[in-house]
């Protein structure tokens, strides 16, 4: 009987997170003439042109390529600099080091819209307005710290008593940290990238302010489509379908690790 | 863990600490600039001292948005903290294919870009096209969330606890996960009630991420913009106006560079301290755990 209880209570909150979702996809499907004439709960003339529309449109599958990009150099380059970061603070003290600790948790929770023109001024100032590169590096602000936290968190776990025995076993410490290190704490890597990309991935202030034309994301194009000419909303449907899909495809992996990255490495 | 101490570790930091310092110090520098003068163009700056500061401390309108931000966060707090604990304990406890298609469901909102999470409500609850409002006019209630205070309000908070509710959730369910067994066995042996098994085993267990939950919760609704935006753009009127879409508005929409940045400051210092209250209860309890 309690089982039943607790599935059911499951199955209400399921419909609750995934109906609206439904009703995104059921738009998609949908022509507009169907969307505004008629109300119905599933597509009564399926229909897949609302997809070839963003796929044959350059300022829409632009978007998603745009957006990918500044996602993947801002991922990589977070990576590359909070890796050795995270290690110190998890193997040694030194002089300020918690201070550092939490300067970078306080970029965490700085607000996006405090940076917004900042950053607009310091980039268009360096020529770097409307790159990708300009955005992916606003994105570290609150990516590296993030990466930082959940590295430390999960290399914490992985006992100093290796790095000692590699060391006495004449290993050198970049070759202990190549291919020793990296692997034993290869599942914390994962889910920091995990992170890095998803942050990256769902935040609109930033990479609408700092793009224009040619590094523009599809999370701005979307915003601006609402907001010109009429809506055509069967399009922006299947837009915001597509934004939806690498998540839901990744997020398979990280499962049993998801607690922890949304803790800042904490659990 | 013991830690040896090391200042060549310092190497290791400063990547981390150029990169972050490009991204946070410049900036923030260009700020305190702007909040100390004033501008009629053409660049030329002059000195006006704390002006600034004090006009925006008198602010009318950032007190309206100010308060609008402390209703909201601790609306969205009161209902999304219990919702989640609540749902954690009905999570399965057991390892396999359920549990996995739990988290994964769960999880999805989480992963949503926030501009869609807007857009899937703006559409939601339009009386026109949209499920929930077609369904509530249907039932005979006035509903139309681009006109009505009320029903903007409670789009974006529906919104807020479809969005972020699972975070809590999961946080706990990890939390619940760490709890052995043995107690639970301890706890029928003698014959705990439900609520005290809840209160003297699993509420104890969850307090580390209950913290976590509740500073990261207040964070994110403190420093909302993108979904609000796309769903009311901050109407009607300026009765669903955040203090990000706030500080936007000024700062972009109108170029009042000047109240703009005073603003950022005192938003920025409140995030500081809130953090700092949130780090120290943190540090102390990994210190407990060692």
């Amino acid at each position: 009987m309690k089982i039943n209880k607790s599935a059911l209570v499951m199955i209400l909150y399921f419909i609750f997170l995934l109906l609206p979702i439904y009703w995104l996809l059921n738009m998609s499907l949908k022509t507009n003439q169907e969307i505004l004439s008629t109300f119905s709960l599933w597509p009564n003339d399926l229909t897949f042109d609302n997809y070839k529309v963003i796929f044959s449109d350059p300022s829409w599958y632009g978007g998603y390529i745009n957006s990918i990009t500044y996602v993947v150099l801002n991922t990589i380059i977070s990576l590359v600099v909070a890796i050795p970061a995270a290690y110190a603070f998890s193997r040694y003290t030194f002089m300020g080091d918690k201070h550092l600790f939490f300067w970078l948790l306080t970029n965490r929770m700085a607000p996006p819209a405090v940076f917004a023109l900042p950053f607009f001024q310091l980039y268009s100032s360096v020529g770097l307005f409307d790159t990708h590169i300009a955005v992916a590096l606003a994105h570290t602000l609150f990516n590296v710290p993030l990466a930082v936290w959940i590295l430390e968190g999960f290399m914490r776990g992985v006992p100093r008593e290796i790095d000692e025995t590699a060391y006495i076993d004449g290993y050198s410490f970049f070759t202990f940290f190549g291919k020793i290190f990296m692997p034993l704490i290869a599942s914390g890597i994962g889910v920091a990238a995990f992170f890095c990309f998803m942050f990256s991935w769902v935040e609109l202030l930033l990479s609408r302010t700092l793009t224009s034309v040619d590094a523009k994301s599809i999370a701005a194009t979307m915003t601006r489509t609402a907001s010109a000419s009429g809506l055509d909303w069967g399009v922006l449907a299947a837009a915001g379908i597509l934004t939806i899909i690498p998540g839901a495809l990744v997020i398979y992996f990280v499962r049993d690790h998801i607690a922890k990255g949304f803790a800042l490495g904490r659990v | 863990m013991k830690k040896t101490h090391n200042q060549k570790a310092w190497f290791m930091v400063l990547p981390v600490l150029i990169l972050v310092a490009f991204s946070a110090i410049i900036p923030m520098m260009t700020v305190i600039n702007y909040s100390v003068q004033d501008t009629f163009g053409n660049n030329e700056f002059f000195w006006v001292g704390l002006e600034w500061f004090e006009e925006v401390l008198h602010s009318e309108r950032i007190h309206d948005a100010l308060w609008r931000q402390i209703i909201f966060s601790a609306i969205i707090l009161s209902i999304e903290v219990p919702l989640g604990i609540f749902i954690a304990l009905n999570m399965p406890k057991k390892n396999g294919l359920w549990t996995s298609i739990c988290l994964v469901v769960v999880a999805l909102p989480l992963l949503v870009p926030w501009n869609v999470v807007g857009t899937i409500w703006q559409i939601f609850g339009r009386i026109d096209i949209g499920l929930l409002g077609y369904t509530l006019e249907q039932l005979g209630i006035d509903y139309n969330y681009t006109q009505n205070t009320f029903d903007a309000w409670f789009t974006i908070i529906i919104m807020d606890v479809w969005h972020w509710t699972s975070l809590v959730l999961l946080l706990c369910y990890a939390g619940l996960r760490s709890i052995p067994d043995a107690y639970y066995q301890a706890a029928k042996i003698d014959q705990a009630s439900r609520w005290s098994v809840f209160r003297y085993i699993e509420l104890p267990k969850m307090k580390g991420v209950l913290i976590i939950v509740i500073l990261l919760r207040f964070m994110d609704s403190f420093m909302i913009y993108t979904e609000p935006f796309v769903v009311t753009g901050g109407g009607p009127g300026n009765a669903t106006t955040f203090l990000s879409i706030d500080l936007v508005k000024m700062a972009i929409g109108q170029f009042d560079l000047g109240p703009a940045a005073a603003f950022s400051l005192i938003y920025f210092l409140v995030i500081l301290l809130v953090s700092w209250v949130f780090y120290t209860i943190m540090i102390n309890m990994d210190k407990e755990n060692e």
